[in-house]
């Protein structure tokens, strides 16, 4: 019965999609992106076409690595503030707080030249093993983003963990369970699920964000566009062509989350 | 300090751009024909999906050459369009889709009687706007747009990438002249912080204002 209904619904939905009116300007549309291709230039494609892979392969690790590394953190950030001593809850809060409320670009400036700057004046520092690691800008970059992520997930996970009824809690801690373990199983799985929508916007955002590094002379799919301007003296077939991959890059990123999204019980608290 | 200034300059800026498109898109998106509906509805989302950097080195490089070349075609003189007003503009662009979405949200959230109650009175569509619309979503719009706010005060930093003097451009000249490169970084993020608290508080003000005589959300719950 209910397979039904959404069948017709579904095909409601595609009948009124395609009005007349739609087809016209998707047809404009097409027209546009037809004179885009034949009356600009695009010789420089195949010349940079590895680049660009590259590039958009160093973006999506870079995207990877920081929202992992950044939930991470973000737990127990959240965690200190909704259930911790003031002694843990206060620093978690400072640090959500700076982070919120300083452009990200200048949290990465302030990493890569100012911190950066500092290092090569200890030798021993410039002796240990982290030295090659430290002369390049891309840890400079992860870490800025890790941080930027885990601040602004922080205060979502603060929310999500304080959303948790506490008959639940409660619930647990009669069964005799670890507080480890209520944590394990109750808690963050249902915190989880209450932050997953917000954490959907987030990564977004973040993807958003990634461009950034390439101001500190990381190459991701930004920098190679930039490159690619430098050495051909167009102004706006790269960056179209940029604007295109980003939100190619992030409707697939939609999708694939709302998928996961789709897949946990909606029956939650 | 210079810096400071043009930063919140542009930010102000870009603001009530923002809301001035974000309040013509709303009402487009809400009553506007179906034509209009899909063309915002393309804007909002293209303009959510790409990452601001690139829109600005777009909007900032092709936005200028693009209106020189009209004049020139029509036979005016080139002008030369200032940072200030084409990092207002191309700022103000983008603020204005993530507006158009916060007021579109708040407007939808008004009783629909008040609205139907000024028809019945006869207002026109300009004194309902003025006199109902604006104010009765104000209160559920001010989150949204506070947030749009402190989005755009961090957003101006980007317009460093673009050559523009603002806060963090000054910052890292100034820093690149004396070699005190985190002393400054650091003074620029305490100012950006402070204007983050600052306007925070302000908007909580603002908020609790525009409720006056509301039910507190606790006590609805």
């Amino acid at each position: 019965m209910a397979g039904e209904a959404a069948i017709i619904n579904t095909a409601a939905r595609a009948s009124l999609w395609l009005q007349p009116h739609r087809i016209v300007l998707i047809l404009i549309a097409l027209g546009l992106v037809l004179s885009a291709a034949f009356f600009m230039r695009w010789d420089w494609l195949p010349q940079y076409w590895e680049m660009g892979l590259m590039g958009i392969w160093r973006a999506l690790w870079i995207l990877a690595v920081t929202c992992a590394l950044g939930f991470l953190i973000a737990v127990p950030v959240g965690l200190a503030q909704a259930a911790g001593s003031i002694w843990v809850a206060a620093p978690a809060k400072v640090f959500c707080t700076i982070i919120r409320g300083t452009p990200l670009l200048l949290q990465l400036w302030l990493l890569y030249y100012g911190l950066g700057s500092l290092f090569p004046q200890y030798p021993w520092i410039r002796d240990s093993w982290m030295w090659p690691y430290l002369r390049q800008a891309w840890p400079y970059g992860v870490l800025a983003l890790t941080l930027s992520f885990a601040g602004y997930e922080g205060e979502v996970m603060r929310g999500a963990f304080a959303g948790v009824p506490q008959g639940q809690l409660e619930a647990a801690r009669a069964f005799g369970m670890s507080r480890w373990k209520i944590l394990r199983r109750i808690w963050l799985p249902q915190a989880f699920y209450r932050a997953l929508p917000t954490l959907t916007g987030e990564t977004v955002l973040q993807l958003k964000s990634t461009p950034l590094v390439a101001t500190i002379s990381v190459i991701d799919i930004f920098a190679v566009a930039g490159k690619v301007r430098q050495d051909t003296y167009l102004t706006y077939e790269p960056l179209l062509l940029l604007a295109l991959i980003y939100m190619a890059i992030t409707g697939i990123l939609v999708l694939a989350l709302s998928r996961i999204e789709a897949r946990i019980p909606v029956k939650v608290g | 300090m210079l810096g400071l200034l043009h930063s919140l300059e542009i930010a102000v800026g870009a603001t009530i751009v923002g809301l001035l498109i974000g309040t013509c898109g709303a009402y487009g998106k809400l009553y506007g024909g179906p034509v209009v509906r899909d063309l915002l509805a393309v804007y909002t989302t293209v303009v959510r999906a790409v990452p601001e950097l690139v829109l600005i080195l777009l909007l900032y490089y092709a936005g200028t050459d693009l209106i020189n070349q009209v004049l020139t075609a029509m036979g005016y003189q080139r002008v030369d369009i200032s940072g200030l007003v084409a990092g207002i503009a191309v700022l103000g662009f983008c603020q204005g889709a993530y507006s158009t979405e916060v007021m579109r949200g708040a407007i939808l959230a008004i009783p629909q009687g008040q609205i139907e109650a000024a028809r019945a009175f006869g207002m026109s569509p300009g004194l309902l706007l003025r006199r109902i619309t604006l104010p009765a979503m104000l209160p559920f719009a001010i989150p949204g747009l506070a947030n749009l706010w402190l989005i755009a005060t961090k957003d101006t930093a980007l317009l460093a990438v673009v050559g523009f003097f603002e806060l963090t451009l000054a910052t890292r000249q100034a820093a690149g002249v004396t070699k005190a490169y985190l002393i400054f970084y650091l003074a620029a993020g305490a100012l950006y912080l402070a204007v983050t608290l600052f306007s925070n508080f302000l908007l909580g003000r603002a908020e609790k204002w525009a409720r006056r005589g509301m039910p507190s959300v606790k006590e609805a719950r």
